[in-house]
C-alpha cells in the first residue's frame, strides 16, 4: 500500500469512509429487512428485485464486498501499528478515567461483527449464490420470505445473532461519530451529528434484533 | 500520611526494568507529588540507595518537563494540570500508588521514571515554525489584523506543553493531539497560512516515521491535557492534511 495511504490520517480516512458506506448499506438492509414484519408480499417483491436487478447485482453487490474487506483489512493494519506504538505495556492503565470502553475496544466488536458476518454469509449469502449461479434454479419470487423464516427457527442461531447485533451496536456507537472526526468534519452541528450517530447506532441494531426475535416468536 | 508506592526501576534503556515497593511515610496532604518523590529519595540516600530518577524542572506546569504514570492515568487523577502540581491531598492515608514512565514506543526509558520525548523535538524541527527574514525588514506581526476568535483558538493550541501526556494516555500512544495543536497554532493565523500545505505534511510525515500511533478517536488525550487541548485540532489538522494532499 504505497503513496497516500502511508500516512496514518490517510488510513484513518479511507477507514471512515468505507466505515460510512457499510453504514449506509445497513440502513439499506435495515429497511428491507423491516418488511418482512409486515408483508411476506412486500418483502418477497423487493427481495427478488435486489437479487436480479443486474445493477444490484453486478455493480453494487461487488462494491459491498469490497468495501467489507477493505474495512477489517485496513481495520487490522491499523490495529498492529497501535500495538507497536506500545512496546511496553502499563502495569496499571485506567482507560475508563478517560475514555469509553466502546473505543477503546473497536478490534474486538469489530471481529465479533466479522465472525457474524460469516455466519450470514453462510446461511444467506453463500445459499442465494448456489441457488441462483450454480444450480440455476429458476426464479422464485415468492422464496425470499420462507428462506428467511426457516434461519430463525432455530433458538441457537437467533441468540448469535441478537448477541452479534448488540456488539454490531457497541461497534457503531464509538465508529459511526467517530468517522467524522477522521476526517475532519467538526463544526456547530457536530453535537447534533454525535447524538444522530449515537440514535442510529442503537436503533437500527435494536431493529435487526426485533426482526430475529418477531421471526422466531412467530414460528413457536 | 503513609503510603505504598509502587515504582517502576530501570537501571537504563536497555535493561530490563520492574515495579519495587516502597513504603512511605509523613507525607502531608500540601505537598506536591513531586515533593513526595523527593523526601522518598532523602530517604533513600540515608540508607545508601540509588535514588528514583523522575523529570522535572519549573514545577508550576509550564515547562512540561514533568510526565509519570500514576495511577494509570498521566499525571495522575487530577485534570488539567501536570505531575508537579497534583497535591498529596488527592490521595488518602494507607492508599497504593502505581508511578510508570510514559509508555511508547517513541519514547524510550531512558533510567526509572524519565523518557526520551525528542521524538517531539523533530516533529517540531520539521515545520513547526514560520519562516521570517529577519534581514531587518521584518514586517510587525501586529501590523496583520487577526480575526479575535481566531486568535484565540491560535493562543489556546499554543498553550501546549509538549509533555507527552497525550501519548502516554492514548490506548495506541499516537501524537496526533500533540502534532495538531503545533499546527493548528500556525494554520489558523495568516503569518501562519504561507507555508501550511508544506508545514502539515512534513510534521505528519515526522509523526508517522516516528512510530506514534493512530487516533482512535478515543478523546483520552483531550481528557489527560493538563492545557485542555482539544481535540478540535485534530480534526482541524486533518482537514489540513486533505487539503495539503490534494496540492501534490
Amino acid at each position: 500500500m504505497g503513496g497516500f495511504l502511508n500516512s496514518t490520517i490517510a488510513r484513518k480516512v479511507a477507514m471512515a469512509l468505507s466505515g460510512l458506506f457499510l453504514v449506509l448499506f445497513l440502513a439499506q438492509h435495515f429497511t428491507i429487512n423491516f418488511l418482512s414484519v409486515f408483508s411476506k408480499d412486500l418483502f418477497n417483491e423487493v427481495s427478488h428485485f435486489m437479487g436480479t436487478n443486474f445493477f444490484v447485482q453486478a455493480l453494487l453487490q461487488p462494491v459491498l464486498i469490497f468495501g467489507v474487506i477493505f474495512h477489517f483489512v485496513m481495520g487490522f493494519i491499523l490495529e498492529a501499528k497501535n500495538r507497536g506504538a506500545r512496546n511496553i505495556k502499563y502495569v496499571k492503565f485506567n482507560g475508563n478515567a478517560n475514555s469509553s470502553w466502546m473505543s477503546r475496544n473497536m478490534i474486538y466488536t469489530g471481529l465479533v461483527v466479522l465472525a457474524f458476518l460469516g455466519l450470514h454469509f453462510y446461511d444467506f449469502w453463500f445459499p442465494e449464490m448456489i441457488h441462483k449461479y450454480i444450480e440455476s434454479h429458476p426464479e422464485d419470487v415468492a422464496r425470499y420470505y420462507d428462506e428467511l423464516v426457516a434461519k430463525f427457527q432455530s433458538p441457537v442461531r437467533t441468540i448469535l445473532y441478537v448477541v452479534s447485533f448488540v456488539f454490531l451496536a457497541l461497534h457503531l456507537y464509538h465508529g459511526f461519530s467517530s468517522s467524522f472526526q477522521s476526517m475532519g468534519w467538526r463544526n456547530k452541528y457536530a453535537k447534533g451529528l454525535r447524538g444522530f450517530t449515537q440514535a442510529y447506532a442503537i436503533i437500527i441494531p435494536l431493529g435487526f434484533i426485533f426482526i430475529a426475535l418477531f421471526h422466531y416468536i412467530n414460528n413457536l | 500520611m503513609k503510603l505504598n508506592l509502587k515504582i517502576w526501576r530501570q537501571e537504563n534503556a536497555t535493561a530490563k526494568g520492574k515495579i519495587v515497593d516502597y513504603p512511605v511515610d509523613g507525607i502531608d496532604g500540601d505537598m506536591s507529588f513531586l515533593e513526595m518523590l523527593d523526601i522518598l529519595n532523602e530517604q533513600l540516600v540515608e540508607k545508601g540507595e540509588d535514588t528514583i530518577q523522575f523529570d522535572h524542572d519549573c514545577r508550576e506546569g509550564i515547562c512540561g518537563s514533568c510526565s509519570l504514570q500514576i495511577n494509570g492515568e498521566p499525571h495522575g487523577p487530577d485534570k488539567l494540570i501536570a505531575t508537579c502540581q497534583l497535591h498529596m491531598r488527592s490521595f488518602k492515608d494507607g492508599d497504593t500508588i502505581y508511578i510508570e514512565p510514559f509508555r511508547a514506543k517513541a519514547f524510550p526509558v531512558i533510567k526509572d521514571l524519565i523518557v526520551d520525548r525528542t521524538a517531539f523535538d523533530r516533529i517540531q524541527q520539521a515545520w513547526g515554525y514560520v519562516s521570517v527574514n529577519t534581514s531587518g525588514n521584518t514586517v510587525d506581526a501586529n501590523t496583520i489584523p487577526v480575526e479575535k476568535e481566531k486568535a484565540d483558538e491560535s493562543f489556546n493550541a499554543a498553550t501546549c506543553i509538549g509533555c507527552g501526556a497525550c501519548v502516554a494516555a492514548c490506548k495506541n500512544a499516537s501524537a496526533m493531539l500533540f502534532t495538531s495543536a503545533k499546527v493548528s497554532q500556525y494554520a489558523l493565523l495568516p503569518q501562519g497560512r504561507v507555508e501550511a500545505t508544506e508545514r502539515v505534511k512534513a510534521m505528519v510525515r515526522q509523526m508517522d516515521e516516528e512510530g506514534f500511533g493512530n487516533c482512535s478517536n478515543t478523546g483520552a488525550c483531550e481528557i489527560e491535557c493538563p492545557k485542555g487541548i482539544s481535540l478540535e485540532n485534530i480534526a482541524r489538522m486533518n482537514r489540513e492534511y486533505l487539503a495539503a494532499s490534494t496540492k501534490g
